[in-house]
């Protein structure tokens, strides 16, 4: 080969396999830069929650199956690998700890197939109630059976179970970390590549069109079955990886807040995008682990959030992102730019307003002391005096105000633009 | 004697209380252009749902090359070897045109619900749906995402899906709907040139595309087949004419 | 035996009656809409929580009027300013903004009257039992429930059948389409469906707030089981909605008394088993503690035997 056709060869490889190299290298380089032990357990929280995204987007993004109760396999996953863990430790299986989230994946595939045949006869809004009554059919059930499910306590176990096949202790956590790393690394590479394959280019069709798929000789509740078995398994690996992480499971994993909270992550990041999931698990991780210390009402943020995308960017942070792709490349960001920056201004406005209003009701109704003082940004004051609120009301209706104008300058950015790329297109 | 490709015994249709399909029997021979003419409501499209197992029948049968499909679902009619259009366009959207086509190949060429096949690599895959795409014209737009095809290209694409399959039956339900008059040139000579070799069944409207394209024509009249013949003998046939032709050539 | 036969069946029927006000205006919605309003149970949870507040001002009477109408005011608000404006984003958006409404409402139950249960009590006047059956009394609220909810069915049949905008929901429920051919105001009927629907259910909130407990987790554990009632009857259907709804309820009344379990009648058949773990537990599970997981399990059980429901009409 000639330097030129090594130079394209390489570029080609660059593209395809670019992104993984880096990802692989930022991955193992992040828990040395942020060494406190906080980081470092939000690192591996992210991880379990990234992996637990991209498999719930292979039922709502690739196959546009919106099930309500995902979180079944991930507990199911997760219930099987600590009974496993137990196992390992009183000798009777001596499987090594680094394969342990895969007992949970081939676990959670047999409630897979079994449940998956039943709730994708039918799609749409009829799977999704069917997926909500298998969730909590499932989660209900948890109580009964005390001796897989733990009652109120849970399963406990302990991964340092001397059973490695690399021959780390795993006591500390960016063992664990590093474990978490590797599972997401090949979790995420064996999704995309699914998406890739037969049955992952079925499932898209059958989502876009299940009408036209049987006439081209597939049987649609099969594809569907089979992307619900598979989304099943890698749900069940990040059950595995959060047993081995936390080394307890409570029946909690397996009810509807897992299931809601993967389902809005998903949604968030974007479900269009095979990245989405994933920086909708960053976020939102990062948010709920960051925010729950400092308020009471970060739910009602979480919430909030959620619907604001459904309302104004229902393809996700990657959609938004995204959108700017040809914008990009045609070098024309420095025009849009501006424009943002003036409209986040009273963004940030309506929202310190609304934060204030929010605080200040949070403080009233659930703290322990409502007569004592509530204290923002250093700033102490009384929540029960109509100054805040007044202040919090004037501040939404000004930011409101300026926003509707940078709005309207933001679109005009946007028309530009557009333009601009269509006259460079066809010039 | 020539084989048949499809046969209708007695076929009746009906939803709630009204009878949409009214003891229809048919028989298309292999290898022939047959076309379904008739006048708006008159069941053409139910026929077809009824054919390609959309809907059940209340009574008869249907036969494909001498095998019993009534009421089978429709992606086991398809294996037997029939493969339809649709009326109104139905590809797949989001999909690359080229997605579309190779779509249409994946389980006849036999990878069924492979998960450890990467679709790239599949050689023999990718070349048959070049050379599908090369047939009906869309090479150069073959990475566009079909949705966002013009009209006619669209029913173009239609048409490959259809045929890209082996099926040696292919059912067109109003391949020219809503063209102008060279789109539907067009169009009419792709239909020849892809269904040399297999047999056609197709409902048109366009009374020139009809005439040019069928071996026989079946006219179907409040769910009962009036007259099935050849395309000069329909054009002359009293009944026909008074029932249909006669209102379209006014 | 037969106390507990008789009581079990006037317990059915309330249950029964309460999850058919839920579901029928789901039914309701769903069929006209298309879109399945996952925060149909937080109106139901609203009407019991605007009552308890406004009888604290005015009494229960009023509270008994005024709330529906809030929260009807409130379902339509929702339509015309929230799910109209994700409607063209398609179902699942929908959907997911109902989801998003009803995460919302929850919070917001939480910050305003906060995370405990709220004493919503049955008004004085009715809280007598009505009579004495087998020694154990029957409380005139329940008579009262009864009663409400009988006249809401005979209403709502009324309006579908008598008035004009009941003729175009009725067209509706079984050809969806046809109804926006026809030019009337759709997107009014729509507006008056949906702000109805929410009506109906803050009237269940009222009414059974009281009966039930009230407090912010109370949509987010009956949410469930009207959807289980949905796909049971058969989605679109409210004939069959109406018999999930008395199935349902009667299924679940009837379990509290059995305290009965599947070692209990191995034992009848002379069999004994020593099992342990998982087997163990589920041997020992009496009828009786089944009451959270029976709607789901007799949904399940529908679905391999007959995945239509019972009188299944409309896919969405």
């Amino acid at each position: 080969m000639n330097p030129i056709e090594k130079k394209s060869k390489f570029l080609s490889l660059w593209r395809r396999y670019g992104i993984w190299i880096g990802a692989a290298i930022i991955v193992c380089v992040l828990p040395l830069i942020f060494r406190s032990s906080f980081s470092r357990t939000m690192l591996s929280q992210m991880g379990i929650a990234i992996i637990f995204a991209l498999s719930y987007n292979m039922l709502l993004g690739e196959g546009g199956l919106l099930s309500f109760g995902h979180a079944v396999f991930y507990g199911l996953g997760g219930f099987i690998s600590i009974h496993g863990l137990k196992w390992v430790s009183d000798g009777v299986l001596p499987i090594p700890l680094e394969l342990m989230p895969l007992v949970g994946g081939l676990g959670a595939v047999i409630f897979g197939l079994f449940f998956g045949w039943l709730a994708t006869e039918r799609a749409g809004t009829t799977f999704a109630l069917i997926s909500l009554g298998i969730g909590e059919l499932i989660a209900s059930s948890a109580l009964m059976l005390p001796s897989f499910f733990g009652g109120e306590q849970g399963i406990s176990a302990n991964r340092m179970t001397g059973i490695t096949l690399t021959g780390i202790k795993f006591s500390k956590q960016i063992t664990v970390y590093y474990l978490i790393a590797f599972w997401t690394l090949v979790s995420a590479g064996l999704m995309y590549l699914l998406t890739q394959t037969p049955l992952g280019r079925m499932a898209n069709a059958v989502r876009d069109n299940p009408e036209r798929a049987p006439f081209v000789g597939y049987d649609t509740h099969r594809v569907r079955t089979f992307q619900y078995t598979l989304a099943a398994f890698f749900a069940g690996i990040a059950g595995g990886l959060l047993a081995v992480n936390y080394e307890i499971v409570t029946a909690e994993t397996i009810g509807h807040i897992p299931s809601a909270n993967v389902l809005m992550m998903t949604y968030i990041g974007g479900v269009g995008h095979f990245f989405g999931p994933v920086l909708g698990a960053v976020l939102v991780t990062f948010m709920q682990l960051s925010l729950a210390n400092i308020t009471h009402a970060w739910l009602l943020y979480f919430g909030l959030l959620f619907m604001g995308m459904v309302l104004w960017a229902p393809n996700g942070l990657a959609g938004l992102l995204m959108l700017h792709e040809p914008v990009w490349k045609a070098g024309l960001m420095k025009r849009l730019l501006p424009a943002y920056i003036l409209a986040a201004l009273p963004a940030l406005v309506i929202f310190l307003g609304a934060m204030l209003l929010i605080e200040i009701n949070y403080h009233l109704s659930l703290s322990i002391d409502p007569t004592a003082p509530l204290k923002l940004f250093k700033i102490s004051f009384s929540a029960q005096s109509p100054l805040p609120w007044v202040v919090a009301i004037g501040l939404i209706i000004i930011g409101f105000l300026f926003f509707r104008r940078a709005a309207r300058r933001v679109n005009q950015s946007w028309q530009e633009v557009t333009s601009e790329m269509k006259k460079g297109a066809s010039g | 004697m020539t084989a048949t490709a499809l046969k209708l015994i007695d076929v009746n249709k009906s939803f709630g209380s009204s009878k949409i399909i009214n003891g229809v029997t048919l028989e298309v021979l292999s290898g022939e252009r047959h076309a379904i003419i008739g006048p708006n409501g008159a069941g053409k499209s139910t026929l077809f749902n009824l054919i390609s197992g959309f809907y059940p029948v209340n009574s008869g049968r249907i036969e494909l090359k001498g095998r019993d499909i009534t009421n089978l679902p429709s992606h086991q009619i398809n294996r037997c070897g029939l493969s339809r259009s649709f009326q109104v366009t139905n590809i797949f959207p989001r999909m690359s045109v080229f997605e579309n086509i190779r779509c249409a190949l994946l389980w006849p060429m036999g990878y069924r619900y492979s998960f450890w096949h990467l679709c790239g690599r599949l050689k023999k895959v990718n070349e048959k749906a070049e050379e599908l795409l090369a047939k009906i014209n869309m090479a150069d737009r073959r990475d566009i995402p079909a949705g966002l095809l013009a009209y006619a290209d669209q029913r173009a694409l239609e048409i490959g899906i259809t045929i890209a399959g082996n099926a040696d039956v292919i059912l067109l339900d109003e391949p020219t709907a809503g063209m102008s008059k060279s789109e539907t040139g067009r169009a009419v000579e792709l239909i020849h040139s892809v269904t040399e070799d297999k047999t056609l069944i197709m409902v048109e409207h366009d009374m020139n595309v009809v005439f040019d394209l069928a071996d026989r024509i079946s006219v179907l009249v409040y769910g009962e087949i009036l007259a099935t013949d050849t395309p000069g003998s329909i054009r002359s046939n009293a009944q026909v004419q008074e029932a249909y032709l006669g209102k379209e050539l006014a | 035996m037969l106390e507990y036969i008789v009581f079990s069946i006037i317990n059915s029927l309330l249950f029964g009656m309460l999850l058919f006000m839920l579901s029928s205006g789901l039914t309701l919605i769903f069929s006209m809409m298309g879109v399945l309003n996952f925060a149909h149970a937080s109106f139901f949870m609203l009407g019991a929580y605007f009552a308890f507040q406004i009888s604290k001002f005015v009494g229960f009477w009023p509270a008994l009027v005024i709330a529906p109408l809030i929260v009807g005011v409130l379902g339509a608000l929702v339509e015309r300013y929230g799910l109209r404006s994700v409607h063209k984003y398609g179902h699942v958006a929908e959907l997911l903004f109902t989801v998003g409404l009803a995460y919302l409402i929850e919070e917001g139950v939480n910050l305003i009257w906060g995370r405990n249960s709220v004493s919503y009590k049955i008004p004085a006047i009715l809280d007598f039992p009505l009579f004495t059956l087998f020694s154990t009394d029957l409380s005139a609220y329940r008579m009262f429930m009864l009663v409400i909810s009988a006249g809401m069915f005979v209403v709502l049949f009324m309006v579908l059948t008598r008035t004009r905008v009941g003729m175009i929901i009725q067209a509706a429920l079984t050809h969806p389409d046809g109804v926006s051919a026809l030019g009337h105001n759709v997107p009014g009927v729509f507006m008056l469906v949906f702000g109805g629907g929410s009506a109906l259910a803050g009237l269940a909130g009222v009414i059974g707030g009281n009966y039930l407990i009230t407090e912010p987790s109370m949509a987010a554990h009956l949410g469930p089981i009207v959807f289980v009632v949905i796909v049971v009857g058969g989605m679109g259907s409210l004939t069959g909605a109406f018999i999930a709804s008395l199935l349902l309820g009667a299924i679940q009344t009837f379990a509290v008394g059995i305290q009965v379990s599947l070692s209990d009648v191995l034992g009848l058949f002379g069999v004994s088993l020593k099992p342990s773990g998982l087997l163990k537990d589920f041997l020992r599970i009496q009828i009786s503690h089944t009451g959270p997981i029976l709607p789901y399990l007799f949904m399940v059980l529908m679905l391999i035997l007959r995945p239509k429901g019972l009188m299944g009409k409309r896919e969405s």
